[in-house]
């Protein structure tokens, strides 16, 4: 797959999930843009399509991910989104986007549990983006 | 408020237990330190066995019970619920026992009060008498209830505080993991850069790690008491250079200019080392959440009740209701403009409870953006006061 030109939009409060996601999409080749919280990105996304984007669930408010996975696909329908999220850990909820009917509610092709392993992650970008 | 009490009135007399039931039926007492109400619903045993038989099947909070009775007398009753205590290994609650004797009878009430009752009344009995009798014992179960949920406050508190600590510990130590796996799947690629970038996030993790644990040995010193504080006369305005010292390189390196003025030097007596951490916490505060090229003030001040330190910085300060909740245990103010400074959520409400150990005050005053201005005054003498107070 090529990964020239493409864009990631990443957005986590943890600083250091993104420092690390990025360090690793941009050795891949991804140009990616952050943001540390969903207002922020929502600022950014007036600027910029992502061609994917990998969020976080919890931010400024609990389901921010969810919130903020619903606006991207609003805006840029079609747009394959992550969520990446410790929830079960610090709550006990699962959520998955296995079924349809999962993924008809949550707007993500994909929940991935953290901490997240990156051959994972890099599997599901490249299912996603069609590699 | 208003609380009901159950009474159990057991008596083998009807007269008796009606004459209760009568004098307790429209009498509340009033108890103003708990801003309280006291009701009381009676209800009525004829014997020692039929008193038994309720027990067994209901919490009372108060028993008035005759002593003698045909059949189980009141000490028997007393001495049953006693044994429950001991035998069973999650028994009802005993209810607090008004002995009820037939004639002041000093060995019987001795005997009763050795058994656990709480109180005893000769009969006969004027309804002021049991009306006076009955509202020490409210007085007593209402107090007790208040030290039970204060105990329980304090429990759940300790409980809320262990598991933010662990999840305060738990973050950083996600984070280093997450960079060491990078590192030994080598996924950022070749670039030594990136490399260098994921130690230096290691290094800053593991020092706020490190802080959070010396912040926290701070607090758990201070809050137990088994510090022994030294107190002796120091010159506050000498320890404050100190302290702007030990921040310079930080500040220096973002361009942070520190200023220093009033008195040249000023007595007090206090804890050295306690007044380090108050000093340390609020300029290393106004340097750290500072924007690069800002400024820092710190003015000391002589008040009539003492002494005043402002620290006034150009950072990016705080709205009302996030200076509201600042000097909480792990408040951090999180939004995009402290996501990359470290804290252990815990400095502030170590520093407001060490002033409050002078019986002094720290406060505030803050713009977004423009600056935070906090204070520390210290009232003069009362360290010593308190010392001696422990």
């Amino acid at each position: 797959m090529s990964t020239k030109g493409k864009t990631i939009l990443l957005v986590d409060d943890d600083v250091d999930f993104v420092e690390q996601q990025e360090l690793q999409l941009s050795a891949m080749g991804f140009d990616v843009v952050k943001a540390y919280s969903v207002a922020e990105a929502e600022t950014l996304l007036e600027s910029v399509k992502p061609d994917l984007a990998l969020l976080d669930l919890m931010m400024e408010f609990n389901d921010g991910g969810f919130v903020l996975a619903y606006r991207i696909r609003k805006r840029y329908p079609g747009t394959p989104v992550i969520i990446a999220t410790n929830v079960a850990n610090e709550t006990g909820l699962e959520f998955n986007a296995q079924t349809n009917e999962e993924r008809s509610w949550i707007k993500a092709d994909v929940m991935l549990a953290k901490p997240i392993r990156f051959e994972q992650l890099k599997r599901e970008i490249d299912r996603l983006l069609g590699a | 408020m208003s609380e009901t009490l159950h009474v159990l009135a057991v008596d083998d007399e009807e007269g008796m237990r009606l004459g209760v039931q009568r004098v307790l039926r429209n009498y509340a007492v009033p108890l103003p330190e708990f801003e309280l109400q006291v009701a009381f619903d009676v209800e009525l045993a004829a014997s020692g066995e039929e008193a038994i038989e309720r027990l067994g099947a209901k919490t009372y909070d108060l028993v008035l019970l005759d002593h003698k009775m045909p059949g189980l007398s009141g000490l028997d009753v007393l001495a049953w619920l006693h044994e429950r205590e001991q035998r069973e290994k999650d028994p009802l609650p005993s209810p607090l026992t008004i002995m009820v004797t037939a004639y002041a009878s000093l060995e019987t009430a001795v005997e009763a009060i050795k058994r656990g009752a709480f109180d005893f009344i000769a009969k006969p009995f004027t309804p002021a008498e049991m009306r006076s009798t009955v509202s020490k014992a409210a007085t007593h179960l209402m107090a007790q209830r208040q030290a039970r949920k204060l105990a329980e406050e304090k429990r759940r508190l300790r409980f809320e505080f262990i598991s933010v600590l662990a999840h305060e510990l738990k973050a950083p130590l996600n984070s280093i993991d997450g960079y060491l796996q990078i590192v030994k799947g080598k996924t950022a690629g070749d670039d030594p850069e990136a490399y260098e970038r994921i130690i230096d996030r290691c290094i800053v993790r593991l020092d706020g790690m490190r802080k959070l644990i010396y912040d926290l040995l701070d607090l758990t010193r201070i809050e137990s008491g088994s510090k022994r504080r030294d107190l002796v006369s120091l010159d506050l305005v000498a320890l404050t250079r100190n302290s702007i010292e030990t921040v310079l390189p930080d500040a220096q390196s973002r361009g942070i200019e520190i200023e220093l003025s009033g008195p040249e030097t000023l007595e007090y007596t206090a804890d050295q080392s306690e007044i380090e951490i108050l000093l340390n916490n609020l300029i290393s505060n106004a340097v750290k959440y500072n924007r690069d090229d800002g400024h820092v003030w710190v003015r000391w001040a002589q008040s009539p009740q003492g002494y005043r330190i402002e620290v006034q910085d150009t950072g990016i300060g705080m709205s009302e209701a996030e200076s509201a909740r600042l000097f909480k245990e792990f408040v951090r103010i999180k939004n995009r403009k402290t996501t990359g400074i470290l804290g252990s959520g815990l400095g502030l409400s170590t520093v407001k409870k060490l002033v409050e150990l002078y019986g002094g005050q720290v406060g505030l005053e803050s713009t977004p953006d423009v600056g935070s201005t906090f204070f520390i005054d210290l009232p003069l003498g009362s360290a010593a006061d308190q010392d001696s107070a422990n």
